[in-house]
């Protein structure tokens, strides 16, 4: 028995999904292209009127925004209504220079807690679940974002925010948390704290699934997590521009559900910016359907992955996004060859003597780019033999030059050298002055 | 047999200043003296490898501090310190097949020097030691030295 939150506009057939879309679409470029001289401006500069967008595929005469569009207009150039109808600002780090806002008005809110309201039915929670929220709680989107769609379906909110980990164990048991969210790298440290601690997830909480996001995270460390602590890893998708977490996996594990109705979404190639056919990878472009304060058009989020409009077997018609392995801006290009960190963790983690935790560096020396992978030595991996270690290591290296067509230095360094993270991990360290 | 069988401890150690410091410091607090120590070195990465006189709570102390760290089983071979020693132990498993991972020796108070050696068949190599006559010491002994 499958269970849904909105099984009419959940399970629609895709011809009215489409109908909707397209009728959103054109109300959208007129609100926005009156109510926002920046998009009026990006409109007339590329000589696009409203009345140009008739159908879907008029989609692609409308100009691209970006995040730098946010940072250029920052705090609120983009919003289009008054300040006074907002009812909630996000604010998102800004790892290189200025930071975005998001402002949310009343029925925005609605909207996200309605996207998750139906994410979280489609993987079996709601009432009689106790979710702890271990996402930071604040100007970041996570915590406050699953708190309030979890409390939409009725499930009992553990608002623990990350960090204290000894003090989430404790509460987890005692309060008998049933799902947990929180970013996958938090989670692990979690598990390794509770390990410390001669606990087991498995047998001494009641928690039997996690949703895991805000970081790119690998079908290989799903397979690691499931395994070692036997609950259920759903991947959620979103991003603080639009809303925040927003969107998972259904219980059938294969592609995140975006919600037609709320998103339209396109796959372009990152270099000319022209669409993709579906099941064809490149870069993610969203536009917001329902959005009234911060509506984003062919917004170019960054991530790389493939859309499925296949249909899927939990009876939803809605198009799913595959596993996405990074956002463009992670890649990393080294001697001219493209890598993304969630290349790097698949091929770690399908090693059995490698742990969870890694690093990479990258450096220049005498001009020429060198990529060093930092792994901690396990228990279970060590042995006395010097040859065994540096055998390890080349084990390690020849799966990646495999994948990555790139010679990779493997060095092992000590458990719980790597730092742990509460939030979103650093993973990748770049030295080069590029 | 089993009892001829001495348990050294192995700690995974990275190449950085403060590592032994730090072994010690937790072996002084714990009252565990090292009998014989080697350290084998590979570019970033060391293995430090110990016989104390209390192996299994070296074990722990030392894996609580965070370590990475093992109990190998190695047979430890009582030499008159006298040239020719080392040899005579060789040439004994060498005839039978037995390889030598590693070894390293140490002289103790009573004018005996000790090897301690890993092997890759360690049953086999005691029997061929005794069926030679040569003398294995076992924990008790460590823990008279």
């Amino acid at each position: 028995m499958i269970e849904y939150w909105n099984p009419l506009i959940e399970r629609m057939p895709v011809d009215e999904l489409e109908m909707m879309q397209e009728k959103k679409l054109k109300n959208l470029v007129n609100y926005v292209y009156q109510h926002s001289e920046f998009y009026k401006n990006r409109f007339d500069d590329a000589g696009v009127k409203p009345e140009d967008i008739r159908t879907l595929d008029d989609l692609k005469k409308l100009p691209f925004t970006y995040k730098s569009d946010l940072r250029d207009t920052y705090p609120t150039g983009m919003f289009c209504v008054p300040n006074e109808q907002l009812v909630r600002f996000h604010v998102s780090s800004g790892t290189t220079g200025k930071p975005t806002v998001v402002g949310y008005t009343k029925n925005d809110i609605h909207e996200w807690n309605t996207s998750l309201a139906r994410a979280l039915t489609s993987i079996g929670v709601g009432r009689g679940d106790v979710i702890q929220v271990s996402y930071g709680y604040g100007l970041f989107t996570g915590g406050l974002g699953l708190h309030y769609g979890a409390e939409e379906v009725g499930s009992t909110v553990l608002p623990t925010s990350s960090g204290n980990t000894e003090k989430q164990l404790e509460l987890m048991q005692d309060l008998n948390s049933s799902v947990i969210a929180c970013t996958p790298s938090y989670f692990l440290f979690m598990s390794e704290v509770a390990k410390q601690n001669d606990l087991s997830i498995q047998n001494d909480t009641k928690l039997k699934a996690g949703i895991f996001g805000a970081e790119p995270w690998s079908e290989e460390m799903r397979d690691r997590i499931e395994e070692a602590t036997g609950i259920k890893a759903y991947d959620i998708y979103g991003t603080s521009e639009l809303s925040g977490p927003l969107c998972t996996e259904c219980q059938y594990q294969d592609g995140i559900h975006i919600w037609a109705d709320q998103f339209l979404i396109e796959v372009i190639d990152p270099e000319t910016g022209e669409q993709l056919n579906d099941g064809e990878r490149g870069e993610l472009v969203i536009t917001t359907l329902a959005k009234e304060a911060l509506p984003l058009i062919r917004y170019r989020i960054g991530d790389i992955t493939v859309i499925n409009k296949e249909p899927c077997k939990c009876g939803r018609t809605h198009p799913r996004i595959m596993r996405v392995l990074g956002r463009a801006d992670d890649m990393l290009i080294v001697r001219g060859i493209n890598v993304f960190p969630g290349q790097v963790e698949s091929v770690l983690m399908t090693i059995p003597e490698v742990g969870e935790h890694f690093l990479i560096l990258v450096d220049r020396v005498n001009e020429l780019d060198v990529m060093k992978i930092q792994i901690e030595m396990t228990d279970e991996a060590f042995s006395d033999k010097v040859n065994d270690i540096i055998a390890l290591e080349e084990k390690v290296q020849a799966a990646l030059k495999n994948v990555l067509n790139l010679a990779v230095k493997v060095e092992l360094v000590e458990k719980g050298s790597i730092p742990r993270s509460m939030g979103k991990a650093k993973k990748v360290i770049d030295n080069r002055k590029l | 047999m089993e009892e001829k069988i001495i348990k050294q401890i192995s700690l995974f150690a990275e190449n950085k200043p403060g590592r032994l410091a730090n072994i010690a410091a937790n072996f002084r607090k714990a009252g565990i003296n090292i009998r014989a120590f080697t350290i084998a070195e590979a570019g970033d990465f060391g293995i430090i490898r110990m016989v104390v006189d209390k192996p299994d709570q070296a074990h722990e102390v030392l894996h609580n501090a965070g370590f990475t760290v093992s109990e190998t089983s190695v047979l430890g071979v009582e030499m008159e310190d006298v040239p020719g020693g080392l040899g005579k132990i060789a040439d004994v498993l060498g005839d039978k097949g037995i390889n030598i991972d590693y070894a390293y020796a140490f002289v103790t108070k009573t004018e005996k020097a000790l090897l301690i050696l890993r092997v890759n068949d360690i049953d086999g190599a005691i029997k061929i030691l005794n069926d030679a006559g040569i003398k294995l010491i076992d924990m008790a002994n460590i823990q008279e030295i």
